[in-house]
């Protein structure tokens, strides 16, 4: 039982970072219909940018504050250079420009801190809080934390804010919106800055909970795409619950089934789960169903 | 036996009607025309009868046979073809390949006599390429035959649209705006090809259209939709003078 | 400016190369191909064998994504599946034709169970679901100890028909040269006549070809049928080339360079899927070069050679797209068409 609970509670934490980064893929595809595949990278690249900052002693806030600068900048980039001149090509460009993104964002990462492993200062007292009969690590519940706020501020921003609206609003209809004066470019350039700033602060917050980082973390970015796949590739709402949900599935599929099977099962796990999900429920559980017309 | 017979057909949308209880008949060898303001429901009745949509109540039988639950291919295989109101041939084919894909029931080349192009699959190939060649006269296409469609000018994809329905050699044609967004000429042109069609191939056409003009002149019987239900059925002269249509398509003060 | 170019049947107008001059230059380049080793160094007959597996794999993927539009990330796994089945059909002593088409076949039919979902995806979401194959592939890779060899790996004998051994690298190229040719033959018949035009159609407009009479569902399960297999003849000749091979044969980075390949070198391409295999493979092996001889100058660029292969392909991928979005075949196309004008070009 405690296992159990050990297993879940991680699962949530893991989770729900699953879920800011999903909620990058989720504000990119709504409000452009891209499927960035670069999202893994966006993260991988904040994560080591942080990391530079605090090895070169700058004080983890004023680090955090810098790197989410850079993640704004590094969207704003994105979008102008290598997005906008795709508007219109076929998924499979579109797809294919993500990837590409990928392999040259990757690239610079490794040409400029190499493959190893780069320690994260530790934060947090090592020694964990008792809660009930669960020992939880500090870094731990301060990724939880952080991670469920910074999803209740992004949810709120886009239910009030303006800029929020109008982002649903071109999700819904570019050209709709484009004829409110709503300047449809802009809220682009706006999604792919939030899409590479929470992938930033994922990246910050997941090498804060494995003590480091290195190259294997852009595998977060494809671990997303179940998470998007199950709640839905539109739906905010479906990001947060996909998330802990697979973060639940893949820690107790671990857990339970590595010591039968052999290591590995955590990573198959959400895949096969999408595999499922994707021939009973193709739209995910919050997902908008197409209706084709001619 | 009726060629079609719509036996009150709806189609709804969450909880609107697109289509409701329509009922309709045509005779082998008939060219009626539906028509009714944007909006009525044509295209989603044309939808239903081809089998793209499935109707929520209400039956479609084509020559007799019940086909309301039955894929749009199997449809095609019996005897029906359509054309689209927003052009929908194959984009990056030649005029040939659109054809010849309309060919593709009528043929039996698989994977292997294609692939390693001989014997049966060869000689297929080169009796169908006649086929298609002889709509391709009778439409007066020759001159783009080898062209990709989409560097076709509006009015020619049109008439390439049409050569594919009739390569599937249709007993049911169906034609969505055949002439919508063509200049004068080009209507006639086209008027022209559908009569013939209908009068030379015997083909037994359904034809939405907005020109008011072609619908009169060339239509046995016309229908008329509005808000999804029939509102008017009859020869072209009845129908011109009936009470309801004309307040449909001008307003109840006008009419 | 070409003249004199009448045809009097349909078959001389079907015909693939329709001209002499067309049929005389395939046959120099064919040629060429057949004395290239007698002069190339082993080096370069790895890489020219690498290029003709890369060929298939990637006309084999081209016959899915680029030309029946279905989009695929699964192609590393399928080739994969290829590659295995080879192994363990040739550790059993099974002759090289037959093992190498059955791997075919077995893929085959892997590719078509994973292509379902296609029947209610599209575009993104079929992409992502055959993501999901690779990853269910890779796992069964790494745990079907008893046929794969795990991450250890497995070898594989020399391929063999009767008494006959390909062992050396010369008589493997052959193999190779061959294979790629027949199967390029193979798929350009494939799409003049009834089935690979249903593909097309297909991927142009899904509901128009199912109006048309073209079963929609049916097509993409055989897209995907035919795709694998072309992709698992690839694994096996890549199995009998590696002569040994493990999972780290077969990440995801080889299904997106092979995406790579089709997309410079031309989606519904068969002759772009020729120009991407070379291109895409042929980079990194000059890129070596390169800073092989740069190395003197500047000695950091050695280290950095992972990262700058990686990079030069993203970026390669990225420029493609953005000033020549239709790929290299549809440049040879206007250069052909100039040609054939010249000098009345306008």
């Amino acid at each position: 039982m405690e296992f159990l609970l050990q297993l879940a509670l991680n699962g949530v934490v893991v989770g729900s970072i699953y879920a800011l980064v999903a909620l990058g893929f989720v504000i990119i595809y709504k409000s452009s219909g891209v499927l960035n595949f670069a999202q893994g990278e966006f993260l991988l690249l904040g994560a080591y940018v942080f990391w530079a900052l605090v090895e070169g002693h700058a004080p983890w806030p004023y680090a955090v504050a810098l790197t989410i600068l850079f993640s704004i900048l590094l969207g704003l980039a994105m979008e102008r250079l290598i997005l906008r001149p795709m508007i219109g090509e076929p998924i499979i460009s579109v797809i294919m420009v993500t990837l590409g993104l990928s392999s040259i964002l990757r690239a610079i990462v490794l040409g400029a801190w190499g493959s190893d492993t780069r320690p994260y200062p530790a934060l947090f007292a090592s020694e964990p809080i008792q809660i009930g009969p669960l020992p939880i690590s500090r870094g731990y519940l301060f990724s939880m934390f952080t991670a469920a706020l910074l999803l209740a501020l992004f949810t709120l921003f886009f239910r009030y804010s303006r800029v929020g609206i109008a982002m649903r609003a071109t999700a819904f209809s570019q050209e709709v919106a484009q004829s409110m004066g709503i300047s449809v470019r802009r809220i682009f350039a706006v999604s792919w800055s939030i899409a590479a700033v929470v992938s930033a602060l994922g990246g910050i917050l997941l090498g804060e909970l494995r003590g480091g980082v290195d190259g294997s973390l852009a595998i977060l970015g494809l671990k997303t795409l179940p998470v998007v796949i199950l709640g839905g590739l539109d739906s905010i709402a479906g990001a947060i619950v996909g998330g802990l949900i697979v973060g639940v599935l893949e820690n107790l599929a671990g857990g339970y089934l590595d010591p039968v099977m052999g290591g590995g099962v955590k990573e198959v796990a959400p895949f096969a789960a999408l595999v499922l999900i994707l021939m009973f429920k193709p739209y995910g559980l919050f997902g908008k169903v197409k209706i084709e017309r001619v | 036996m009726h060629r079609l017979e719509i036996d009150g057909v709806s189609l709804r949308f969450g909880g609107i009607y697109a289509l409701q209880d329509v009922t309709m008949h045509v005779a082998p060898g008939e060219l009626v025309a539906i028509i009714g303001p944007n909006g009525a429901g044509k295209t989603s009745l044309i939808n239903c009868i081809s089998g793209v949509y499935r109707p929520w109540a209400g039956s479609v039988r084509f020559d007799g046979r019940d086909v309301t639950r039955l894929p749009p291919a199997t449809r095609t295989r019996l005897g029906l073809a359509r054309t689209f109101q927003n052009i929908a041939l194959f984009q990056h084919m030649t005029v040939l390949e659109n054809m010849m894909v309309g060919r593709h029931f009528h043929q039996k080349t698989g994977l292997f006599t294609g692939g390693f192009y001989y014997g049966p699959g060869r000689r297929e190939e080169i009796a169908e390429r006649k086929i298609v060649e002889d709509i391709i006269d009778f439409l007066e296409i020759e001159h783009v035959r080898k062209k990709i469609v989409h560097t076709l000018a509006y009015g020619l994809q049109k008439r390439v649209e049409l050569a594919r329905a009739l390569a599937l050699e249709p007993s049911l044609l169906l034609l969505d705006e055949p002439m919508a967004g063509m200049n004068a000429e080009e209507k006639e042109d086209m008027a022209r090809f559908i009569l013939d069609v209908n009068e030379e191939k015997g083909t037994t056409i359904v034809m939405i259209e907005h020109d008011m003009g072609v619908v009169m002149d060339l239509s046995h019987r016309i229908y008329v939709l509005n808000f999804g239900k029939k509102i008017a059925e009859g020869e072209p002269s009845v129908v011109r003078g009936n009470r309801e249509v004309q307040v449909a398509y001008l307003g109840a003060d006008a009419a | 400016m070409r003249s004199g170019d009448f045809r009097t049947s349909y078959e001389a107008d079907m015909a693939v190369f329709d001209t002499a001059l067309a049929r005389w230059l395939l046959a120099g380049f064919v040629a060429a191909l057949l004395l290239f080793p007698l002069i190339g160094t082993s080096f370069w007959l790895d890489v020219s064998s690498r290029v003709g597996i890369a060929v298939i794999a990637a006309l084999g993927l081209n016959i899915l994504t680029g030309f029946t539009g279905q989009i695929s990330l699964g192609n590393a796994a399928f080739l994969a599946v290829g590659a295995y089945t080879t192994a363990w059909l040739a550790g059993k002593g099974v002759p090289f034709i037959i093992a190498m088409y059955v791997s075919g076949l077995v893929s085959a039919l892997v590719g078509m169970v994973f292509g379902i979902p296609s029947l209610r995806l599209k575009g993104l979401y079929l992409a992502i679901a055959t993501l999901a194959a690779h990853f269910i592939v890779a796992f069964t890779v790494v745990h079907w100890e008893a046929v794969t060899g795990g991450v250890n790996g497995i070898s594989i004998p020399p391929a063999q028909i009767g008494s006959f051994t390909f062992d050396s690298d010369q008589r493997l190229y052959y193999v190779i040269l061959a294979a790629a040719i027949f199967h390029l033959w193979f798929a350009k018949n494939l799409f003049r006549t009834r089935m690979g035009k249903a593909f097309i159609a297909v991927r142009d407009h899904d509901i128009s070809a199912e109006v048309m009479g073209v079963d929609v569902f049916r097509h993409k399960l055989y897209a995907f049928g035919v795709s694998s297999f072309f992709v698992g003849v690839a694994g096996s000749l890549l199995a009998y080339q590696a002569k040994i091979i493990s999972p780290e044969n077969f990440p995801l980075s080889v299904a997106i360079d092979q995406l790579g390949m089709i997309i410079i070198g031309g989606l519904g391409s068969v002759l772009g899927s020729i120009f991407g295999a070379v291109f895409i493979t042929l980079l990194p092996e000059v890129l070596r070069i390169v800073t092989g001889a740069l190395a003197g100058q500047l000695p950091q660029l050695v280290q950095l050679f992972a990262a700058l292969k990686l990079g030069v392909f993203g970026l390669t991928i990225v420029l493609f797209l953005i000033f020549e979005p239709d790929g290299m075949a549809a440049r040879w196309h206007r250069i052909k068409a100039y040609w054939k004008l010249y000098p009345f070009s306008y």
